[in-house]
């Protein structure tokens, strides 16, 4: 029987290398998987390029992995937030990259990516300075710009139910980006509230497949981003 | 002293204009007071682009599920009827042109329908523009709710936007304190004024052409 779990978070960050393109799901806290962060700016690699619709808050999570000096680039849709401070201040100071992409075409070129398209055509960012430098085309009178997938060595992502297999649910909002991810990862990493054995999960209640998940670390009771900041807490 | 409609008065008399069963998105700020003026005996189901429909309103804190937030990453209900998915799912309703209506708030809105809503393209300013180009590109209808002018009395709708486009000609009708105001072939046209709003004030503070109301 096909096992994919992982015994910690350490263990399942160990592989990713320096210079890895790693994929976060979340959108601003929620759905983001702070454990597997946290193991992630223990374990230390550096020069990451890292995918997010945000940049973190507080001194937490993806902050904190940013703060850490173990990112030189990110792509997202919306770096600043009323509680994100440690992004602002590097990109201030040129030290950190920025890919800004619009919300809708960051998620279509995951899905892409995941899908084996490389490439499709969207009106979103026609006669916008984002625009410039892309290749247009019209199609039925209208202007579109074309996107690139976007791939990834690495996708870490929280879910509420897993099984061995690595089929997955989600909590509410927190889906957001996560199915996507896994599916364009090369390596997708999940933590799972709770890992139920096979049949445990109703096969039409899957959202995420097996087939897009590799490791799977159970994570019981996992801490969420905006307790920590309430609690004034920073990682490490 | 502000004449014209307040912030709630502007909300409630854009929701006047939303049809029964639309798939309606609000933008943070003054549009997402739409939602607590729906006219009696319509309902509106409500997308957050998060992921999800028939988002409900703030729940009581001890009700709050970490895990529910919406675009603006506040807390929020479902109601009977909800449904969550991913986030290409979500953007496929907006890119398809299955959301009715958008209401969002700008800096800047031009009598071509241009808008201008996500930078101010300054220097060291750090560029955010989440899902606002999707928005404006994808539904139906875009509607605006703003003040007339800025806090130092700089006209917001203006002959063309001098900030970063979020989209070009996209807009269609805009609430403001002082009237309601629609974008058409031929320019900036207002449809009704705010009780007590002259025509020559609205005009006075609009940065470009604008016509009366049909009489």
């Amino acid at each position: 029987m096909i096992d994919k779990r992982y015994p910690s978070v350490t263990a399942a960050v160990a592989s990713i290398q320096d210079g890895a393109t790693v994929m976060i799901g979340g959108f601003g806290a929620s759905g983001s998987p702070v454990e597997l962060i946290h193991a992630l700016i223990d374990h230390g690699a550096s020069d990451l390029t890292v995918v997010n619709n945000n940049t973190g808050n507080g001194e937490v999570g993806l902050a904190a992995l940013i703060r850490n000096g173990q990112v030189r680039k990110m792509i997202c849709s919306f770096p600043r937030s009323s509680q994100s401070k440690v992004f602002p201040e590097l990109y201030r100071e040129g030290r950190i990259e920025l890919e800004l992409v619009p919300q809708g075409t960051l998620a279509e070129r995951i899905r892409a990516a995941g899908a084996g398209i490389p490439a499709f055509y969207t009106p979103t960012t026609v006669g916008t300075i984002l625009a410039e430098g892309k290749e247009l085309r019209t199609f039925d009178g209208r202007t579109y710009v074309m996107e690139p997938w976007l791939r990834a060595d690495f996708a870490l992502v929280k879910c509420e139910l897993s099984d061995p297999v690595g089929n997955l649910t989600y909590n509410k909002t927190a889906r957001n980006f996560s199915p996507l991810m896994c599916m364009a990862a090369t390596t997708t990493i999940v933590q799972a509230r709770k890992v139920v054995p096979a049949g445990g999960i109703d096969p039409e209640h899957v959202i995420t497949p097996g087939i897009f998940v590799d490791r799977v670390v159970e994570v019981t009771d996992p801490v969420h981003e905006d307790v920590l900041i309430a609690a004034g807490r920073s990682y490490p | 002293m502000s004449i014209g409609w307040n912030r709630e008065e502007m909300a409630a008399r854009a929701a006047q204009d939303i049809p029964d069963g639309s798939y309606v998105n609000l933008g943070i700020g003054i549009p997402e007071l739409v939602a607590k003026f729906v006219p009696e005996g319509r309902e509106f189901i409500y997308h957050t682009e998060n992921g999800m429909l028939g988002m409900g309103p703030p729940p009581a804190e001890e009700e709050r599920d970490l895990d529910l937030m919406n675009a603006g990453k506040k807390y929020v209900s479902a109601v009977p009827g909800a449904a969550y998915f991913h986030h290409a799912d979500s953007f496929s309703m907006i890119r398809g042109g299955h959301i009715d209506v958008c209401v969002l708030g700008t800096m800047q809105v031009a009598a071509n329908g241009d808008i201008a809503n996500w930078s101010t393209g300054e220097p060291g300013a750090i560029p955010a523009v989440g899902g606002a180009m999707d928005l404006v590109q994808g539904v139906k209808n875009i509607y605006v709710i703003t003040q007339h002018t800025t806090k130092t009395g700089e006209p917001k709708l203006v002959e063309r936007c001098s900030y970063p486009l979020t989209g070009p000609g996209v807009v269609s009708r805009i609430y403001t304190n002082l009237a309601v105001v629609d974008v058409t072939p031929q320019g900036f046209q207002v449809v009704e004024l705010a009780p007590g709003v002259t025509f020559e004030e609205v005009e006075r503070q609009t940065g470009a052409a604008i016509s009366p109301p049909d009489s």
